[in-house]
């Protein structure tokens, strides 16, 4: 299978990658490599076949709603790029 | 002192034959001697690993010491770890220091282990050779030229070099397995859910698992007494009674169904591998096993199945790398976008942008049920293969890794023939089992070969129990490499 420029630039915005427009072909050509290899599945006849999305078979577990966890704000935005007033700072993002 | 196994380490300890302070001491000076070539470790404490190591003294010498009290083990950079810096490899978290202990980390802090260091790993676990980490190549004991495997290679490298008593890794498709079979060491995946996920950054979290990784299969019961248990916090941890792992390791093996894939002997596979693993196979018949021949038909599918369910997976996961709460921020930006943007493309290396990339698209509109969702019907037809080979057999054997430990940068631009290279152990991780490789001999250029040993759901004491009789019928687990 053969991806186009657009695909994989739509795809790095989608991902939220900046990419030139060398390092977009580079990934174009590798993963149309990738691809090719992954095509062999569409030949599988999958009718009736129930999708595995994991590995048990267990239904997911409830808890009780309630507070669990202690507020930890110090210790987790010492870590931080930006912090202001115990709140994360970001470029402007409303006018 | 190092060859020792881990009870016996535990029982000089305990005897006071040696302090844990002069082990982790011992260890700590092998590290600062080795690692600077073999780059095995990302990060040492030493102070924060001696402070461990007084503990562990003092409790026992309260006569309060476990299992594993003042072993000194490594801890593979993926485990977020208190006050640790915990890396995953990445340039992403190159200055994440966790304020939290994943759930492993603190079932041997709790059994009084030492943290040596955190071991280097393939770039957020993506890798079958450890050269995607962004703090360099990890070099295999064996062999300085070659690659010890991925992603759990620092820890593999570490173990070979002895540069640990023993260390934890982690495997998605095979990142325990393959690094243990190209350092001649012994690794175990165990059964998906049987060890919290908690605090252990995820890659593909339908598929990731962590185990042991030591010299032996007895160290690695040892081990996975500590490692595993329900933990509330891991929404996919397994409410599951304790077990103790090395209960079977005495078991004579008369009357063990040994069941061989086919599929797992066919072309593409290294003669010299073959060969050692065939001879595995004979020594385990005069063990007293039987051989049965079973067929696998969907394992040439676990690749493209793997390659379309783990990055779409990834994706999802990576998408909390954002630069803004933790890790890497780009410098100079624009905008919130390109923030965003750029701090991905500078955090992630290459073959993580690659896996994003694929998940990105296999997810996007338009393909989700052509890709994932056709890849989702396939993992089950993978999964009952297993369900059917067990009617007829009690273990699964064969190589681990086609070919020995490759070159470093032999195969370093072509993503598509490093994840060919993960053939043998991905229909593991898609269908949940437990799957460990164990060295059974030398092939090409003296280097080290790995018996896959793959178990039913939970029979990971089995599995143990089945390595542990070769180990004790063999030496090939003992042998260290040249200047070790």
């Amino acid at each position: 299978m053969s991806l186009s420029t657009t695909d994989v630039e739509k795809v790095a915005r989608l991902a939220r990658l900046a990419m030139t427009p060398a390092e977009i072909e580079t990934a174009r050509s590798q993963l149309s490599g990738i691809f090719g290899l992954i095509e062999e599945m569409q030949a599988v006849d999958t009718k009736g076949i129930e999708p595995m999305s994991h590995a048990q078979d267990v239904a997911q577990r409830l808890r009780e709603d309630k507070v669990t966890e202690t507020n930890q704000r110090e210790a987790f935005q010492a870590i931080a790029p930006q912090v202001e007033g115990g709140l994360y700072l970001v470029p402007q993002v409303i006018e | 002192m190092i060859e020792s196994s881990l009870s016996q380490m535990g029982a000089a300890l305990r005897a006071k034959k040696i302090s844990s302070v002069e082990l982790t001491q011992l260890y700590l000076d092998r590290i600062s001697q080795l690692n600077p070539e073999l780059n095995a470790y990302i990060t040492t404490r030493p102070e924060a690993s001696l402070a461990q190591a007084r503990a562990a003294d003092a409790r026992i010498a309260a006569g309060t010491a476990e299992a594993l009290t003042g072993i000194p083990f490594g801890q593979k950079d993926i485990f977020c770890a208190k006050d640790w810096l915990t890396t995953c490899g990445s340039k992403m978290l190159h200055n994440f220091v966790s304020p939290y202990d994943a759930h492993v980390i603190s079932q041997f802090n709790d059994a009084g282990a030492v943290n040596l260091g955190k071991t280097n790993m393939d770039e957020f676990a993506m890798g079958s050779s450890n050269e995607t980490s962004h703090y360099g190549s990890v070099k295999n004991p064996w062999d300085k030229a070659r690659v010890p495997g991925g992603s759990s290679g620092g820890t593999a490298s570490a173990i070979a070099a002895r540069l640990c008593a023993a260390a934890t890794g982690t495997d998605t498709g095979g990142s325990i397995r393959q690094p243990a079979a190209l350092c001649g060491i012994s690794g175990l995946k165990p059964t998906y859910g049987v060890v919290s996920r908690y605090g252990m950054i995820a890659f593909a979290s339908s598929l990731d698992q962590a185990g042991p990784m030591g010299r032996s299969a007895e160290d690695l019961a040892l081990m996975l007494n500590a490692m595993a248990g329900f933990d509330e916090r891991d929404s996919t941890s397994l409410q599951r009674d304790k077990e103790d792992y090395a209960r079977d390791l005495n078991k004579p093996l008369n009357g063990l169904r040994i069941g061989i894939p086919k599929e797992f002997f066919a072309s593409g596979l290294g003669s010299d591998v073959a060969k050692a693993v065939e001879a595995a196979i004979a020594e385990y018949k005069k063990l007293g096993a039987v051989i049965v021949d079973i067929s696998l038909p969907s394992t040439r599918l676990s690749i493209p199945v793997y390659y379309v369910l783990a990055p779409a997976e990834a994706s999802s996961n990576l998408s909390r790398f954002d630069g803004v709460r933790y890790g890497y921020r780009a410098p100079e930006y624009t905008d919130l976008a390109d923030m965003y943007e750029k701090s991905r493309a500078q955090g992630f290396g290459a073959e993580v942008q690659r896996r994003i990339m694929i998940g990105t698209y296999v997810l996007s509109h338009g393909y989700y049920d052509a890709y994932y969702l056709q890849a989702q019907k396939i993992r089950r037809l993978i999964a009952q293969d297993f369900v059917e080979a067990y009617k007829h057999c009690d273990v699964i054997m064969g190589p681990t890794s086609p070919s020995t430990a490759f070159k470093l940068g032999e195969k370093g631009d072509d993503p598509v023939q490093m994840y060919l290279s993960d053939i043998y152990t991905i229909a593991v991780n898609l269908a949940g089992l437990p799957g460990m490789s164990i060295p059974c001999g030398f092939g090409d250029n003296d280097m080290p070969v790995g018996l896959q040993i793959i178990g039913n759901y939970f029979d990971e004491a089995r599995m143990l129990n089945v390595a542990h009789q070769y180990q004790l019928a063999t030496d090939w687990h003992s042998r260290a490499p040249q200047g070790i």
